[in-house]
């Protein structure tokens, strides 16, 4: 399904990785671990077409991401850094507006539904702003409740939540994963997900960035 | 595709409705700026008229610029902007989206303004409907070319005063046709032709800027 080919990425006059090259299948999670700086995010971005590679192809379905372009945007669904949430909309108005934006329109209440699941009870309607962090990436990742994406590409989904919010998480990583779906995943912590559909990539253990 | 459009313009607009003080930034930097005027060159009516479209049109640049610095770094800084990158709709009807909002809060106003201030400067009423036209037609046209400039100096320290150096040069024929056609008309020439010029450049930069600035937004966030 999404095959890498020789992909390198350079920023600046440092190599980050190079002849990088993996596939993965529906169906199944990649973990991706790497010490701070070693490239994850940026070969998330890449993977997610934020960022051009330097070399190499990605293909979804054996074409080009490029190529695909929307068709391609359609599928992914990005978690980064960033929430991406407005801080002055509350709750449901952020799902909503990114919902609608991803082309799949949600109703108030299912909203408000995917909101009270992510354990934001009583605090849907309230400023992001008012918010704390934790609740914030909650906030954030209530979209994986409503999205029909196939490729999650996840960056530390976990910074900042509780544990109770950590395994919620990791039940919907799961349930994607069975359902076919796809998951790209970077943490430092534990993932307890069925070890058969793991695989694991390690960046920056050679010294020349190979894995 | 337009519920995306809608959708987007909606949130802007929203957001501008929650930051009022934002808003109001834009409007009484023109007023001031257009009201300093007479008071600094003193009640006479013939140079007062005379300045007048140049005033009008330098005030209402450099309000428009002004509000530019803010028409992506907020979503660029919550990473809204990204997520805009990732939706499966075409980036350029996004930022169509964003700049249409961006004009609603910031350009507008200073349109339906202009007749008032206009009183200050004893302008006639025909001139002050001419000003209103060319406004309503130049201010688009603004805030579509900033719209490239914001894009391309997104994230950069300092990229405030960049936008400035980048933008105004590529504001001077709207600022050129926007107040020849206010004297054209004062001095009975008839405004026609100048009113045409800023209706072709609106046109061009509603068919370029967006994309301009789209391919400009997904070198920013590289």
């Amino acid at each position: 399904m999404l095959e890498v080919a020789g992909l390198a990425c350079v920023r600046g006059d440092r190599k980050l990785f190079s002849d990088l090259s993996f596939s993965l299948q529906a169906g199944e999670l990649l973990h991706l671990h790497g010490h701070n700086g070693s490239g994850k995010t940026t070969l998330m971005r890449t993977l997610c077409s934020l960022v051009r590679e330097s070399a190499g192809e990605i293909r979804w379905q054996g074409e080009s991401i490029h190529k695909l372009g929307e068709e391609y945007t359609r599928e992914v669904l990005y978690v980064g850094h960033k929430n991406g949430i407005k801080d002055d909309l509350t709750g449901v108005e952020n799902l909503r507006v990114s919902s609608a934006l991803d082309g799949n329109p949600v109703s108030r209440e299912r909203a408000w539904e995917a909101l009270e699941q992510m354990g934001l009870r009583g605090h849907e309607d309230l400023p992001s702003r008012v918010l704390s962090q934790g609740q914030k990436r909650r906030v954030a990742l209530a979209r994986l409740l409503l999205n029909r994406s196939r490729l999650w590409v996840l960056d530390e989904p976990f910074t900042a939540l509780d544990v109770a919010a950590v395994d919620f998480l990791q039940s919907i990583i799961q349930r994607h994963v069975e359902s076919g779906g796809m998951v790209i995943l970077t943490t430092h912590q534990e993932v307890r997900i069925t070890r058969e559909q793991v695989k694991e990539l390690r960046l920056g253990w050679k010294e020349d960035g190979r894995v | 595709m337009f519920s995306a459009f809608r959708t987007l313009l909606g949130r802007d607009l929203l957001l501008a409705m929650r930051r009022r003080s934002d808003l109001f930034t834009t409007l009484f930097f023109f007023v001031i700026v257009v009201s300093l005027f007479p008071l600094g060159i003193g009640p006479e009516m013939n140079t007062l008229r005379m300045i007048a479209p140049g005033v009008f049109w330098v005030a209402a640049l450099l309000a428009s610029m002004l509000a530019l610095e803010r028409l992506f770094a907020i979503d660029y800084e919550d990473g809204a902007l990204e997520q805009m990158l990732l939706t499966p709709q075409p980036l350029s009807l996004l930022v169509l989206a964003k700049v249409l909002a961006h004009w609603l809060v910031t350009g507008l106003p200073l349109v339906l303004m202009a007749p008032l201030l206009g009183l200050q400067y004893d302008l006639s009423s025909e001139a002050l409907g001419v000003m209103v036209v060319s406004l309503l037609l130049g201010t688009p046209a603004l805030s579509l070319i900033g719209a490239i400039g914001a894009a391309l100096t997104l994230g950069l320290r300092g990229g405030g005063v960049l936008v400035s150096l980048l933008v105004l040069p590529l504001y001077i024929p709207v600022l050129i046709f926007g107040s020849g056609a206010v004297e054209a008309t004062a001095s009975g020439l008839g405004g026609q032709g100048h009113l045409s010029m800023l209706g072709a450049i609106l046109v061009l930069s509603l068919l370029f800027a967006p994309l301009a600035a789209s391919a400009a937004l997904r070198i920013s966030a590289e």
